[in-house]
């Protein structure tokens, strides 16, 4: 199951913020600060999978990322999720989303990037994407 | 579209959209939180406004600064506003706003019920799904209970883009709502074969969800989930069914074996990374289940490893990542195929990446063996020195101390070695482990006898040099290893070379820095250093000497009798006088060492952690006793001083020297064992430490090499470690060549008087012989130490709840379960309720205040819809009454769940499974037939830990095990526990209930839902409950059900009041007036509504008339229709079922209060416990007491009249003694049980 969705950009902006658990909105902060702590300081070339921040989940989950230009695409998800599944599902989801849904992220117009982000409309194959 | 921009413009022309709002947080960089606060401002405005597309953008911002950060839940209720906007655009930005910021605890949420249930059975099938998808992130119990029927409805909606929100938010539903699992599932299941793809896989990833957490419910799915694998081409649904199929395995070996074949097959030909990566995970899983006997699958082993090693070798990070992770879990059941790509996993030690090399290290955990572990750590001593972040060298010395000192130091051939290693990791900067490193050397310098010399001196160059770690700050964390130094110096201070030198270093001033509980080892350890320096001076000199020594002493510690920590203070202060006393006796010239010396006689045994937690509890102990007698407590603790000072058992102490001969041994371990095996409260070694001491005479042929010799002990800061790696190879060698010297050896080992006697670890599987022989157990475990795992889970885990039986055919009624308004709710409750009923003062406030905070919801809702006064109209009259439906059951504690009839009204078909679920539904009024089922051993729940001593306990107490008792104690037990508990519990502990009456025999199906009236149009039963904490009330519970094909609404409820009996109106409606049924009935579906009725005397039963007007709706036509019925109201329906202790019902009879009444029943042939369980369920009874044929039960009446029933039986007949404070309603229960008995 994901656990959230955060899209920062190189400076740990929010771009997208997901969650499908609730989190007190400081809490959410906290987590997107923690996590754009810990996928920053890595290089592009190591692995795409960090052991789960202390502040999600615990051992059982993952954060699963992408970086794309100025962009941070993170997943955290459980053990129930394939790893490689939802890197896929970053590269063929987002990426290949039509150009605008990404200019949108980018230029962060909000109410256009659920229709575009919304999984299930673009009939991405995952299911468990549909927000829970 | 143009002319909406026109019209939109005039009011926004002012207002930023999203957009300008984004910009100017982008151009206000440097007052960011300032700009902000103005459009917050701004908003506010907005949101006063009342246009509705004004407030969308204003929420619309909001949901933008949500996401950075910003608390917007002042604005909820206006999300709701826009979420009810009829305009698409503006419900999507309400629902994304909801689902951005509601919550459980958000108030305004009860609100949106109405409003959600609409969007769901919208014409326009994205409003459903946005519906769906906002509650899919705010769904709370509440929601969940009164929506999940219609979610269930749109499971089988035409359109795919439905039927796959629906069936995914489901799992969300089923999170909050348990209960709703069950009704559900059968159709879930269908919706695994759905024709449209995206649905089959939505249900398939519900189905994986709930499964992974409770997996043994969901076994008998895997045939169908084995067809789906060898059909589908989904990747991502197979992806998720091999991982299901991953957690099934453990629990049924045979599908593992099964999966195997197809699992290789898809290995060898999918292209696909992911799902090659996870077929070798289940593949890993599959052989971890069969891991004993089953050779034939090293095949299969092979084949993982070498996909893995393809994986790790692999240029892509994540692959190799990947292959690391799973080529760890091969590691933990088939070590030897791992090991032998050691090469690969060493050479990731070098990866770039951390957390390769973290994965690395996991797997290095389980590659070392005897013969490589010096150089393996060699290299992750390297590593250290090279690693640069904190962390990662944080957690490479964890791993090497990890490493080191698994299964009990199983590897380590050379503890000198090991102690280098450590005194080298003290030298890290930074390093947050001091602590763990400190326990190692006192673990290692406790248990492993030969090496106290060796480690006495290290760690006396230790705290020589010890300003090297207080001296930055940075080292702070380093520090903590001056504690296990500062110990084992003082422990075994008569192996200090130089214990003078040790003991100046251990007063240094310096020493003032430390944290407070080091200096407090400090200054102990100083006297018993003290003490010995003594004892050497006093043999050697003349006096002066320690005279000299004292007075160090007295000039020392005066420094710490000021500190400011208590601890330390204390024990200066007393060692201080203590000192000071020494002194003036050694004035007099008195000998003293040896009597200072004794205040430190002693060993000090290490006892493992969990030891005195996994005691078990000695049969017919009673632990409160236990507690109130202290010479049983007593006499365990003499006795282990006893056996550790007195007689010198080698079995307990493993860290002594052990001077006596093996038969004086033999001979004490005799005598010592019958002492024992006499005494329950000793804690007996576990056998391992047993079968270690039996090796212990090969010890004497193992050769030990002589040590001080060739090490560099005084050189501080060097590192040595490297050292030993050289002299052991150089060891092994000699060992191979040179067998004679080996002799000699020995001999010169015994000459020198240690390291002989100890134990040796488990003989080395390579023939390499340890350094020293090690003193070394398993850790002291009590007896029958008990399992810990159960400690490890999560009681507040949402997934145990939904622990439920799922094979078991649904009843009929259980069909009906969700097909709920949302009355449902308060009956769910009923459990909490029952419990409740035993402290309805504590309760009642809180209750009032929902109430009241329900009714200010309401008043707020009215306001909003001042706009739409029709409508409000309507909706308010609904929800008026609704309120007070709500709020009549919500005071009333004891109010059977409907589902509790429900489900004691399954029809004949199901009665074989249905038949425990009635009269445990009679006893508990709480829904849970889903786990009554009967002996499949899968249907056994987990239990909630917290049950589980009432449980066992009852179970003790109840040898003859009469079942219906049995549930009655238990029963009482519950509510009691229920004070502690939350509802939501409800369902989990009902089912442990369940779980333990199976065995039982079967009872009838019963059902308290009787015919009210019937017609070819609809059906009516009804049940009746008093109401505990209003006397006058009762409550009547209606069973509609639609019988015809058309649709009924209109349905308005209305009954002739009589002067005793009234049905309860929304204030203002006249007497006569009818109420209306809060919902309309599609063909053929079923619902309940709930009356309330005030009652006066409740002595009598009593009939009443009434009606019930609908209208039946058909395509072209709607016909006014009436049915005319009788409620009666019988006595029992007055009664209310209350729990009873023997002794209060005891005192209850002397009383002498109650008059007497009695009953004969004739030619009853049924079995007690049914006649009981009749009673307890239609007359509100339940079981005091019962002893063979005769039970005592009590109930009582909404007005507090006291029933008690004394039922004996004998060959048919059955003769019921009765007392109670009211003769007439004595009367009138005992011939309305007698009526009962005869129509059976």
């Amino acid at each position: 199951m994901i656990k959230a969705i955060l899209i920062f950009n190189n400076h740990g902006k929010p771009r997208l913020i997901r969650f499908y658990q609730y989190f007190a909105e400081e809490m959410q902060q906290q987590i997107i600060r923690e996590t754009f702590h810990l996928v920053s300081k890595r290089d592009d070339n190591v692995c795409n999978f960090l052991e789960g921040g202390s502040l999600i989940g615990g051992s059982d989950y993952k954060l699963i990322y992408r970086h794309y230009a100025t962009l941070y695409f993170v997943f955290c998800v459980d053990s129930s999720e394939s790893e490689l599944g939802i890197l896929d599902l970053i590269q063929g989801g987002l990426s290949a989303a039509p150009a605008r849904a990404v200019s949108a992220v980018k230029n962060m117009n909000l109410p256009e990037i659920p229709r575009n982000i919304n999984i299930g409309d673009l009939n991405i194959k995952v299911p468990s994407l549909s927000p829970f | 579209m143009a002319l909406k921009i026109v019209k939109g413009s005039i009011d926004r022309m002012f207002d930023k959209n999203l957009q300008d709002l984004v910009r100017g947080i982008r151009n206000h960089k440097e007052d960011e939180a300032k700009y902000i606060s103005t459009c917050i401002d701004e908003i506010k405005q907005e949101l006063k406004q009342d246009n509705i597309a004004v407030k969308a953008n204003a929420v619309c911002k909001l949901t933008y600064l949500q996401m950075l950060g910003y608390d917007v839940s002042w604005a909820a209720f206006n999300i709701v506003e826009v979420m009810s906007s009829s305009k698409f655009t503006y419900k999507r930005i309400g629902y994304l706003a909801a689902s951005q910021c509601f919550h459980e605890s958000t108030d305004v949420i009860m609100l949106t019920t109405n409003q959600i249930r609409k969007d769901l059975s919208s014409p326009n099938q994205y409003d459903t799904g946005v519906a769906l998808t906002g509650l899919s992130c705010f769904v709370t119990p509440d929601l969940a209970r009164d929506l999940a029927n219609d979610i269930m409805t749109l499971m089988s909606h035409t359109k795919p883009y439905i039927r796959k929100k629906a069936v995914l938010i489901m799992y969300k539903v089923f999170l909050k709502y348990p209960e709703s699992l069950r009704p559900a599932f059968p159709r879930l299941k269908e919706k695994l074969e759905d024709p449209d793809p995206g649905v089959q896989s939505a249900a398939v990833n519900v189905i994986c969800e709930l499964a992974r957490r409770n997996p043994k419910n969901y076994l008998s799915l895997a045939p169908l989930f084995f067809k789906l694998m060898t059909s589908s081409t989904n990747n991502w649904v197979l992806i998720k069914i091999i991982k299901l199929f991953g957690a099934l395995t453990p629990l049924e070996p045979r599908l593992g074996k099964k999966l195997i074949e197809p699992l290789t097959n898809l290995i060898h030909s999918t292209s696909a990374m992911s799902l090659l990566y996870e077929c070798v995970n289940t593949v890993i899983a599959v052989l971890i289940s069969l891991s004993s006997g089953m050779p034939n699958h090293s095949a299969s082993i092979q084949l993982c490893v070498q996909k893995l090693r393809i994986l790790i070798e692999d240029s892509d990070q994540n692959l190799k990542y990947l292959g690391l992770l799973a080529m760890s879990k091969i590691l933990k059941t088939h070590p030897k195929s791992v090991q032998s790509h050691k090469d690969l996993i060493l050479q990731c030690l070098d990866d770039k990446d951390e957390s390769i090399r973290l994965r690395a290290l996991d797997l290095l955990y389980g590659m070392v063996s005897k013969k490589n572990l010096m150089e393996i750590v060699k290299k992750l001593m390297l590593h250290v020195d090279k690693a640069e972040g904190t962390t990662y060298r944080d957690e490479l010395l964890t791993k090497i101390i990890d490493i080191c000192s698994q299964s009990n130091y199983q590897y380590i051939t050379n503890f000198e070695w090991y102690i280098s290693i450590l005194v080298e990791l003290t030298r890290l900067e930074g390093t947050r482990h001091g602590q763990l490193i400190a326990s190692q050397m006192l673990d290692v310098a406790i248990r492993v006898k030969a090496i106290r010399v060796f480690a006495v001196a290290q760690m006396a160059t230790l705290l020589d040099n010890a300003h090297l770690m207080t001296g930055n700050v940075q080292r702070k964390g380093i520090c903590e290893v001056l504690y296990a130094a500062a110990w084992i110096c003082g422990e075994f201070s008569e192996h200090l070379e130089n214990p003078m030198q040790t003991l100046e270093a251990m007063l240094r001033p310096k020493v003032a820095t430390l944290p407070g509980h080091i200096q407090a080892v400090y200054v102990q350890n100083a006297a018993k250093l003290f003490a010995t320096v003594l004892k050497n001076q006093e043999g050697n000199t003349d006096g002066t000497a320690a005279q000299e020594t004292s007075q160090l002493m007295i000039d020392r510690l005066p420094l710490f009798v000021q500190s400011a920590n208590l601890e330390v203070q204390e024990r200066a202060s007393c060692i201080l006088q203590l000192v000071k006393y020494i002194q003036k006796l050694q004035q007099k010239d008195v000998e003293v060492a040896e009597e200072v010396i004794a205040l430190f006689a002693g060993e000090l045994n290490p006892v493992a952690p969990k030891a005195q937690k996994k005691v078990p509890v000695p049969e017919g102990l009673n632990l409160d006793a236990w507690i109130n007698e202290p010479p049983s407590e007593s006499e365990s603790e003499d006795e282990q001083p006893k056996a550790i000072f007195a007689k010198e058992e080698p079995k307990h102490s493993r860290a002594r020297h052990t001077e006596v001969d093996e038969k004086e041994l033999a001979k004490r371990r005799e005598v010592r064992k019958q002492e024992q095996a006499n005494n329950p409260f000793y804690i007996k070694a576990s056998p391992s430490s047993q079968k270690v001491y039996q090796e212990a005479p090969g010890v004497e042929h193992i050769p030990v090499v002589q040590i001080d010799l060739s090490v560099p002990l005084k050189v501080p800061g060097l590192p040595m470690s490297d050292q030993y790696v050289k002299l052991e190879e150089e060891r092994r060698q000699k060992e191979r060549v040179e067998k004679k010297k080996k002799e000699k050896k020995k001999r010169k080992e015994k000459r020198s008087g240690r390291g002989k006697k100890h134990d040796s670890g488990p003989e080395s599987e390579e023939d390499i012989t340890p350094a020293h022989m090690v003193d070394i157990v398993t850790e002291e475990m009590p007896e029958n130490a008990l399992p810990s795992d159960d400690d490890d889970k999560d009681p507040n885990d949402p997934h145990k709840a939904l622990d439920i039986d799922l094979d078991k055919p649904l009843a009929d009624s259980e069909k009906k379960l969700p097909v709920r308004s949302h009355r449902a709710a308060e009956a769910l409750k009923s459990p909490a309720e029952d419990a409740e009923a035993e402290s309805p003062a504590s309760q009642e406030p809180k209750k009032k205040s929902s109430k009241e905070k329900r009714e200010k919801k309401k008043d707020k809702d009215g306001d909003r819809k001042k706009s739409k006064d029709e409508k409000k109209k309507k909706k308010h009259k609904r929800e008026e009454k609704g309120e007070d439906l709500l709020g009549g059951q919500a005071d009333e504690p004891v109010v059977q769940s409907e589902e509790t009839r429900e489900v004691a009204a399954p029809p004949a078909s199901n009665a074989a499974e249905e038949k425990e679920a009635a009269p445990l539904a009679a006893a508990e009024a709480a829904p849970v037939p889903e786990t009554a089922s009967g002996p499949a051993p899968d249907s056994e729940p987990d239990e909630p830990k917290d049950t589980e001593p009432e449980e066992t306990k009852s179970s003790k107490h109840k040898k003859k095990k009469q079942k219906k008792e049995k549930e009655e104690k238990e029963k009482k037990k519950k509510k009691k526990h229920h004070h502690h508990h939350h509802h939501s519990d409800g369902g989990g502990e009902e089912s442990v209930q369940n779980g333990t009456v199976e065995e039982e025999e079967p009872l009838p199906p019963m059902s308290n839902y009787c015919l009210l009236a019937e017609n070819s149009y609809i059906k009516m039963e009804n049940d009746i409950q008093g109401n505990l904490q209003d006397g006058s009330q009762v409550v009547v519970s209606i069973i509609f059900e639609n019988k015809c094909d058309n649709f009924l609404k209109s349905m308005e409820f209305n009954v002739l009041d009589s002067l005793n009996s009234k049905l309860q109106r929304p204030e203002g409606s006249g007497p006569h007036d009818g109420l209306t049924v809060p919902f309309q009935l599609p063909p053929g579906v079923s619902n309940e509504a709930r009356f309330v009725f005030t009652v006066q005397s409740i002595v009598m039963s009593q009939k009443l008339k009434g009606t019930l007007t609908f209208i039946e709706k058909s395509e072209d036509s709607s016909t006014h229709e009436k049915l005319d019925f009788k409620l009666h109201f019988t006595c029992s329906s007055y009664l209310i079922t209350t729990p009873c202790y023997s002794d209060a019902f005891a005192k209850l009879l002397e009383s002498g209060d109650l008059k007497c009444s009695s009953v004969k029943l004739e030619g009853v042939n049924m079995p007690f416990h049914h006649l009981l369980a009749r009673i307890c369920f239609h007359h509100h009874f339940s079981v005091v007491e019962r002893v063979d044929s005769c039970a005592s039960m009590y109930s009582r009446s909404i007005q507090g009249h006291h029933v008690c029933l004394l039922v004996k039986t004998s060959a048919q007949t059955v003769t019921i003694d009765a007392k109670c404070d009211e003769p007439t309603l004595l009367g009138n229960v005992l011939d309305e049980i007698k009526q009962t008995f005869s129509q059976c």
